[in-house]
């Protein structure tokens, strides 16, 4: 478990737009790092060039020993990187069993470690079990987000990441995914996590990056982020420009 | 009109409805595995009868003939995809669709070019007198059409349900993206579905054969029918598609029993337009559903 990613010079964007310039970041194995920052940063844009869906334009994503840069995504989550996606992109009409199902898709479904990896995933989050044939676009909103991070863990991920999975969910659902991250973290998976919820991502990372126009415009541990008079004033004001 | 007159046309509406279905259920794979509608899903419905025929005519007895030739078109429709489409992927769906538009005019003058321009024919599977169901005399080819097509579709419902196969279909026709990211290969699942969409279409060409005989021109009418139908079928779920056939055949039957004749090819241009300005998500509402 736990490798690390490394992303140096990384630019990505949309056709000619550019969005993400010239980024440096990485996770070590076993930690756990918040990406912070405002609307449009460009914090989902620089997920997904991590995860395949963008191509960058130019810099280097390395995943442990490997160059992923400019893999396509079913290749990259072989190699051991698993995304929990803006809006979760679960498989609304297919039932709880078979989103995770789809998770081990890389794997032989006769697959002894696909039954307990299921056994697993539902010991972290026993909702998983109780509805496990109910389609998941019946799921609420919590219990999706859920079976979102249980879909990506069924990946078998070495380092996971997971952009917002707190939005739009209730205080005790949020309590209960971090605790899960937590575990997962002491485990020793590497963790990247994109929150605009600073505050809940600081107090959870080892270390985090704020993101700024596309721009990594500082970096630390997260517990002087979490003090930055820059980062307090325009991330932590409170009960910050929150969402609908 | 007596009962078993109005049964007769009944039983007429369900044979060209099995066949209607056939062919849609090409569409809707297609559809769901690449979002692409396949204008030459047509061509594969008179490849199936034609290179039967063909494979027939070298010596081939007539099973076999067609095993080789439901075979033979399936690698068409999976060369089809490969060649023409792959790399145009993210092309606009117009781009697409004249794509199938240009590839079912190149499979059909290849077709005349090699098969020739006459009608062509192949004896019933078991030929005999026709079968009395409930008063009405059925032709044994239609009860092969019905058998053929009630296997195909079990085979297609346990496709789906059942194999991995399935399930990444499934999930490719609910989202691209999410389905990469779960280790999908998305090419290989839209390379697949046009192997199965061109052979379900051929099995349906070579059933119908010994019926109504074929030739090279014989993909655009039964084209139009089977889009037809999957719009009615709402494009998604492989039931809906297969009522969709049925009720599509029916009509068609039962106009001709009420109104005219005339108007029999006149039906499914209006249950397209029907449905397109009525009742978008067809019949069931199944098309689209909504992503979560
Ligand atoms: N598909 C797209 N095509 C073109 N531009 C896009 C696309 N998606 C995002 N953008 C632009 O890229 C910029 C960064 O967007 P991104 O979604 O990465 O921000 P973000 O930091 O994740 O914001 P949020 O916190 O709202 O999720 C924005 O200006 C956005 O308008
Ligand atoms: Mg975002």
């Amino acid at each position: 478990m736990g490798a690390d990613l490394r992303i140096a010079g990384l630019h990505v964007g949309y056709g000619r737009i550019g969005v993400v310039t010239d980024v440096d970041l990485h996770v070590d194995p076993g930690e756990m790092v918040a990406l912070i920052g405002s609307n449009g940063a460009g914090k989902s844009t620089l997920l997904k060039a991590v995860a395949g869906l963008l191509k960058p334009s130019a810099g280097t994503i390395a995943l442990g020993e490997r160059d992923i840069t400019g893999m396509p995504p079913e290749k990259i989550v072989r190699q051991g990187l698993a995304l929990v996606p803006e809006g979760r992109m679960l498989f609304g009409p297919l039932t709880v069993d078979e989103n995770l199902a789809i998770g081990a898709h890389t794997r032989p479904a006769r697959d002894e470690g696909v039954a307990s990896d299921r056994a697993r995933v539902q010991a972290l989050f026993p909702v998983l079990a109780e509805r496990h044939t109910q389609p998941a676009e019946t799921l609420s909103g919590g219990e999706q987000q859920m079976l979102a991070v249980g879909r990506a863990l069924m990946c078998r991920p070495q380092v996971l990441v997971l952009d917002e999975p707190s939005l739009g969910l209730a205080p005790r659902v949020i309590a209960a995914i971090f605790e899960v991250l937590d575990t997962l973290r002491a485990e020793g998976m590497s963790i990247l996590l994109v929150e605009q919820d600073a505050r809940l991502a600081l107090k959870h990372a080892d270390r985090g990056y704020v993101m700024r126009s596309g721009e990594i415009a500082l970096e630390g541990p997260a517990h002087e982020l979490a003090n930055d008079e820059q980062v307090r004033h325009a991330y932590l004001g409170g009960r910050p420009e929150t969402r609908e | 009109m007596d009962a078993a007159e109005f049964f007769q046309y009944v039983i007429a509406g369900l044979k060209s409805g099995s066949i209607y279905a056939l062919v849609a259920l090409g569409f809707t794979m297609v559809y769901g595995a690449t979002g692409i509608i396949n204008f030459a899903q047509g061509e594969f419905f008179m490849l199936g009868g034609v290179l039967a025929v063909w494979f027939h005519g070298l010596g081939l007895p007539l099973p076999v003939a067609g095993i080789a030739a439901v075979a033979a078109t399936a690698l068409i429709g999976i060369a089809f995809e490969r060649v023409a489409l792959r790399r145009q992927r993210s092309a606009s769906p117009l781009v697409l669709v004249i794509i199938t538009i240009g590839g079912s005019m190149v499979m059909k003058s290849l077709a005349r070019h090699l098969f020739g321009p006459d009608e062509l024919s192949l004896p019933e599977f078991t030929p005999g007198p026709s079968v009395d169901v409930a008063g009405v005399a059925v032709e044994r080819q239609a009860l092969w059409v019905w058998g053929l097509t009630i296997v195909a579709v079990l085979l297609l419902a346990w496709l789906y349900r059942r194999t991995k196969l399935g399930r990444a279909m499934r999930a490719c026709s609910i989202s691209h993206d999410a389905a990469r990211l779960m280790g999908i290969d998305t090419a290989r699942v839209a390379m697949v579905s046009f192997g199965i969409a061109a052979a379900l279409g051929a099995l349906a060409g070579f059933a119908v054969t010994p019926l109504t005989q074929t030739s090279w021109d014989a993909g655009a009418a039964i084209g139009v029918k089977g889009f037809a139908a999957a719009i009615l079928g709402g494009l998604g779920n492989p039931v809906a598609t297969v009522i969709g056939g049925l009720v599509l055949g029916l009509l068609e039957s039962l106009s001709v029993a009420f109104v005219s004749s005339t108007y029999k090819d006149v039906i499914s241009l209006v249950v397209l337009l029907v449905v397109l300005f009525v009742r978008p998500q067809g019949l069931f509402g199944t098309a689209q559903r909504g992503k979560v």
